[in-house]
């Protein structure tokens, strides 16, 4: 079975307790009343699929209950690293074409 | 419900008897005031559990620390009342919630020791006692319902589970404890 760290927890916890939800770090519009309709639709429907790592958002649902952000590869299923919610995605977890060819992994 | 379904020379399910219960979420911050107006310090350690006495006798407590900002505490029946309003008294002050949920679950003891490895017929935590040692307690699944693992001893659990989910799962348990004698 896939093990996910929680970052609330520190513990590596078996798969089924966790949920995906989505894309992370998509920042809503705002102010309502001076967002266009472009923009409020690329908010809510719109979102890259790379091939590769993700930052994505997770829920330890039958844990601590908190969500958490995670970068994961989408080739391997990698789990690259976790994070808090609210924490920026750290700088180690970019895609690995992104990095000067000797650091990359 | 229960008395006899599973019940072996290596492990058996008791079920608890009528207990008053409460979520509490509230920052850490109120912590100290919650701990000194219910009897027992709240564990600060997330998925740690505490407590004092005995189940359902008088000034029996139990706290167990289940998320970053949430406790379950459990007490005797008819001690519900006076720790509900106790806490609130303590908690004025600060922005919390506190919601009984007595009827919402029910309490089982699993013991023996062959406890852990029946748990592991339908919950894939690691029952090691490294990985998940006397003291901790923490969400989890049982196939497909959620369930409260609260580990006192090597081979004593305290579980809660969802009132309409308990037949699923005393049925299940019942069922994998087939497969241990
Ligand atoms: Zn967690």
């Amino acid at each position: 079975m896939l093990l996910i760290r929680c970052p609330w927890c520190g513990m590596d916890r078996p798969e089924i307790e966790f949920r995906h939800a989505g894309a992370a770090h998509i920042t809503r519009p705002g102010p309502p009343d001076r967002v266009s309709d472009e923009e409020w639709a690329a908010f809510l429907y719109l979102r890259d699929n790379p091939k590769g790592r993700v930052a994505e958002r997770w829920r330890h649902v039958h844990g601590c209950g908190r969500f958490f952000n995670a970068v994961r590869d989408t080739v391997t299923d990698v789990f690259v690293v976790t994070y808090r919610a609210g924490e920026p995605r750290p700088p180690e977890s970019a895609p690995p074409e992104t990095l000067p060819p000797e650091t990359r992994p | 419900m229960v008395d006899g379904f599973v019940d072996t020379p290596r492990f058996r399910l008791i079920e608890a008897p009528p207990l008053a219960r409460f979520v509490l979420r509230a920052p850490d911050a109120a912590l100290k005031a919650a701990g000194k107006a219910y009897g027992l310090a709240l564990p600060e350690g997330l998925n740690q559990g505490a407590s004092h006495g005995e189940r359902g006798k008088p000034g029996a407590r139990v706290a167990l620390h289940l998320g970053p900002d949430e406790w379950w505490l459990i007490v005797p029946e008819a001690e519900g009342p006076e720790v509900a309003a106790a806490l609130e008294a303590a908690l004025a002050s600060h922005p919390h919630s506190l919601v009984e949920v007595s009827h919402r679950q029910v309490g089982f003891v699993l013991e023996g020791e062959g406890a852990a490895a029946l748990l592991n017929a339908g919950c894939p935590l690691d029952f090691s006692e490294q990985a998940f040692p006397p003291g901790m307690a923490t969400r989890s699944l049982f196939h497909r319902v959620g369930l409260m693992i609260w580990r006192m001893a090597p081979g004593l659990f305290r579980l809660e589970i969802d009132r309409t989910l308990a037949p699923y799962f005393v049925t299940a348990l019942a069922e994998a404890a087939k497969d241990h004698s």
